[in-house]
């Protein structure tokens, strides 16, 4: 635990990639091969479930302590991370020279995780008292949730293929999918032959960058393939030995939450994956053609992920198709490797001859000169999209986020202005920072709260926002602060839904803080009237 | 009535006609440490500890000062008055005020280890105490100085082997100095910025021994740092001053330190949780040491520090002042400092 710790030490602190990509290596090349099988589901989002949480957590660390509630809450807002507060509040622990390893402590923690609770308490209690404050830290981290803690799961798989000296891309789709940190060694999991084994099993996606410079410099037209951008969750749908699977891009297995998906079953053939989009989608039947995809607004997905018992009301209102772009594999064979034009004849053969509502193909925009497609492209909205997809015909489908062959082209995000009137301290690295803030339009002569935004600015306008915040302090309620209603922020979003649990009656998508206007004050701001005729023109 | 009002000048002793740390200009003023949020520029008169003196002369010029010794008694317009240890920084005192038996005592900032420059704190026994509460929760808890001093020395060793210049962020006036007494030991040269510069001559200057260093100029060769030792001011993080000595890791030195978020959102490379404030059992401590029946809880988590002493039966109350701004002040003063002689260039 104290080499895991230690790891995780410096991929919290380092600010260098290298640094991070380093320390990885030295730590698969040293540690013990069980406690490596459980970095590598750690850091690819496999942590085991919650044996105990968080308020039995801070409930037994006030006990030892001695600490009243309300003081602890104090210290959670100065943290800003539950599970460091807890370690560094913890009464000093016995000294320990034995250090157990990472795997003991997780796979304890598993097999305790049905037991009573005196027991599971008895255990972290013992933990605690022997841990130094960084293997407290992780310790807790472990039990309490994402692993965010500065290493994405790429560098993980990059610093694994340096030191088992495999291309990273086979190593990304070797550690996806199904399996059991517990259950599975080193070797089995980084050997060619698992793969038969696991049915589920996905391949590692394939991601766009935004494109950056003039499309122009994309070359000809003709050499070009575009699609609209889905606003939905990217998936991959599969079908092997009579079973069918959905994943998303972050690796959750999602097939039982739609049930829209389990007549595909029977319908596609075996040893085949599609990537696709996860959409809420007008009932095609409505329309005649069967390639024709009228998403949504996300915010009806919405209502259907982190359900697990779906309502047939909810089946009705918000039904989920599958929209497929790209053809991985066929009749069992991997096709990642042939270009994306022969891929796709193939891909519209099989959901033509299938014709079911809940698999959808996207369609081809026809387009022969860039400013045509730039005026399509303008129109993405109409379509229920967020712009445009750019693949070249002749593309093999990648691993990872990639540049060159694939180009997302959005469009330029819907803004309005709006004022500051709560701000709240952030978390991690900005904990102790009034980074969170909420804004409002004008209603009237009065002010009304419609979104939340954390990012766009940089650290040092955070600074003076903080300072602001500090200043202007009007009212306290718990850790938010009302705020004299004064900075102006052009806040910027991908789209906006109709919500009954909001007051302004909107939801906005992907909200953020496009840039400060310190030219406008508080009576040049937007008003609910500007956000209504947004909720109807894009909203619908 | 009570022997010191919060006024919005300071904290004002009526029978005695003196303000303790006032923040705006006086009559008489009574300075516990030279630090820029409690001696401020001004005031017709200037009491305080003898090492205390050139510093303020450093940062206020000439002025009226009067200089006294620890303990040492005097009479401010009858009202008894004597200066302690505050254990904070170089010169930097407790104010003990005794009129007709009841004693005050203003803590000014203070730390509870003896860091071998700074003199060692010692509680004052008084009927009334106000505290400063700079890390008034209970996840400010400090490991000693020679592990923390350690750990910087196996931080710079390592930077070292890896071809690396050491850059510790550390306060010019007190946390540098406290440094000075950690790296020698490594022998490797030292490299200050120039605000550090000036209080290093100032207290070598009052008599006080302290370690070599090396002015940074535009001068110093841009190679002399390589794996070498530099300290410089908050506000120098990410400047272009600071390209000289690339390649560098940067170590801030800071009770802020203690939580992870602080080192990731400063950027540092590594931060070191060393205080010149008191952690929370030290005050905990100090206050019962003190004896007093009544606290008043300044500059810092004064609201959360009084409810807790509140609940454990002291009678506390908290005090809103202009203390515990200095961090920024002093940053943003060296940021645009910095800014107008990176234009200049």
């Amino acid at each position: 635990m104290r080499q895991f710790a230690e790891l995780v030490q410096t991929l919290g602190t380092s600010t260098k990639t290298n640094e991070k990509l380093d320390a990885l290596s030295e730590y698969f090349s040293t540690a013990n091969d069980k406690d490596k099988v459980w970095v590598i589901a750690i850091f690819s989002g496999r942590r085991p479930k919650r044996a105990v949480n968080s308020t039995q957590l801070w409930t037994w660390c006030n006990e030892l302590a001695q600490l009243p509630g309300w003081l602890f809450e104090e210290c959670y807002h100065a943290v800003g991370d539950l599970a460091e507060t807890i370690a560094l509040l913890l009464p000093e622990a016995i000294p320990s020279d034995a250090s157990y390893p990472l795997h003991y402590y997780l796979e304890t923690l598993i097999s305790i995780e049905k037991q009573d609770e005196a027991i599971r308490k008895a255990f972290i209690l013992r933990s605690w008292q022997t841990m130094t404050q960084p293997e407290r830290f992780v310790f807790n981290k472990l039990i309490t949730g994402n692993f965010r803690i500065g290493v994405s799961q790429n560098s993980m798989v990059n610093a694994l293929a340096k030191t088992v000296k495999l291309d990273p891309s086979v190593i990304a789709h070797r550690i996806s999918g199904n399996w059991d940190p517990m259950a599975t060694s080193f070797a089995d999991l980084l050997s060619e032959n698992t793969l038969t084994k696991d049915y589920s099993k996905p391949y590692p996606f394939y991601l766009a960058y935004a494109i950056e410079d003039d499309v122009n410099s994309l070359g000809e037209p003709v050499e070009w393939q575009a699609e609209w951008k889905w606003d939905g969750i990217r998936g991959q749908m599969i079908k092997r030995n009579g079973e069918l699977f959905v994943w998303s891009r972050g690796e959750d297995l999602m097939t039982d939450k739609f049930p829209e998906y389990h007549a595909l079953r029977n319908h596609l053939p075996n040893g085949v994956v599609l990537d696709g989009e996860i959409l809420v989608a007008q009932n095609s039947s409505s329309s005649q053609r069967g390639d024709e995809v009228f998403p949504l607004p996300f915010a009806l997905l919405q209502t259907r992920i982190g359900r697990k018992n779906v309502t047939k009301k909810q089946l009705t209102e918000a039904p989920v198709s599958f929209c497929a772009y790209d053809l991985l594999e066929y009749e069992g064979n991997d096709m990642r490797e042939t270009f994306l034009i022969e891929r796709r004849v193939l891909l519209e053969k099989i959901v033509k001859s299938i014709n079911h509502p809940a698999l959808l193909l996207s369609p081809l925009i026809p387009f022969s000169t860039w400013e045509e497609l730039a005026n399509l492209r303008s129109q993405s909205r109409n379509m229920g999209s967020e712009g445009i997809m750019l693949k070249r015909k002749d593309s093999i489908y990648q691993v990872g986020r990639k540049r060159g062959d694939w180009w997302k082209w959005k469009i330029d995000p819907l803004v309005i202005d709006a004022v500051m009137i709560y701000a709240q301290k952030g978390h991690g690295r900005r904990s102790s920072l009034y980074t969170d803030y909420t804004f409002a339009v004008k209603d009237g002569d009065k002010l009304v709260g419609f979104t939340k935004a954390y990012s766009g600015l940089t650290d040092k306008e955070f600074a003076q926002v903080d300072q602001f915040v500090k200043r202007n302090s009007l009212e306290k309620f718990g850790p938010v602060r009302t705020v004299k209603p004064e900075l102006v922020f052009e806040i910027a979003f991908e789209g906006i839904a109709a919500s009954n649990r909001h007051k302004s009656g909107v939801a906005l998508r992907f909200p953020r803080i496009n840039r400060w206007r310190k030219d406008k004050t508080v009576n040049e701001i937007n008003t609910i009237d500007d956000l209504k005729k947004m909720l109807e023109l894009y909203g619908k | 009535m009570p022997l010191i009002e919060f006024s919005d000048k300071g904290l004002y002793c009526r029978a005695g006609g003196f303000y303790i740390d006032p923040w705006k200009p006086v009559d008489k003023a009574i300075i516990t440490h030279a630090h820029s949020d409690h001696a401020r520029w001004g005031s017709k008169y200037y009491l305080c500890h003898a090492q205390c003196k050139p510093l303020l002369q450093m940062r206020l010029g000439e002025n009226n000062y009067q200089a006294v010794e620890w303990e040492e008694k005097i009479f401010v317009n009858g009202v008894q008055v004597s200066l302690h240890p505050a254990g904070h920084m170089i010169g930097s005192s407790q104010i003990r005020i005794e009129v007709n038996g009841e004693v005050w005592v203003v803590s000014g900032d203070y730390k509870i280890e003896d860091d071998g420059l700074s003199g060692k704190f010692e509680p004052v026994k008084c009927n009334t105490f106000i505290t400063e509460s700079t890390f008034g929760l209970p996840i400010y808890n400090w490991k000693p100085q020679i592990e923390i001093f350690q750990n910087i020395r196996d931080w710079v060793c390592r930077n070292k082997e890896l071809g690396k210049t050491s850059v510790f962020i550390a306060y010019s006036l007190g946390k540098a100095q406290r440094l000075l007494q950690c790296l020698p030991e490594i022998g490797l040269p030292i490299y200050v910025h120039g605000a550090i510069w000036n209080a290093h001559q100032a207290i070598v200057s009052s008599g006080f021994q302290l370690p070599d260093v090396k002015r940074i100029t535009y001068e110093t060769p841009k190679g002399s740092y390589l794996e070498n030792i530099v300290i410089a001011p908050p506000g120098t993080e990410g400047s272009a001053w600071m390209k000289r000595f690339y390649p560098y890791a940067v170590g801030i030195c800071s009770g802020w330190m203690q939580v992870r978020g602080t080192v990731r959102r400063k950027n540092a490379d590594a931060g070191f949780a060393l205080s010149d404030h008191a952690d929370w059992k030290g005050l905990l401590q100090t206050v019962t040491e003190t004896t007093a029946e009544k606290v008043y809880v300044t500059h810092g988590y004064q609201a959360v520090f009084s409810r807790y002493l509140n609940e454990i039966g002291i009678a506390a109350a908290e005090v809103k002042t202009e203390f515990g701004n200095e961090e920024e002040e002093n940053s943003a003063a060296v940021a645009e400092a910095q800014e107008t002689i990176d234009n200049n260039q």
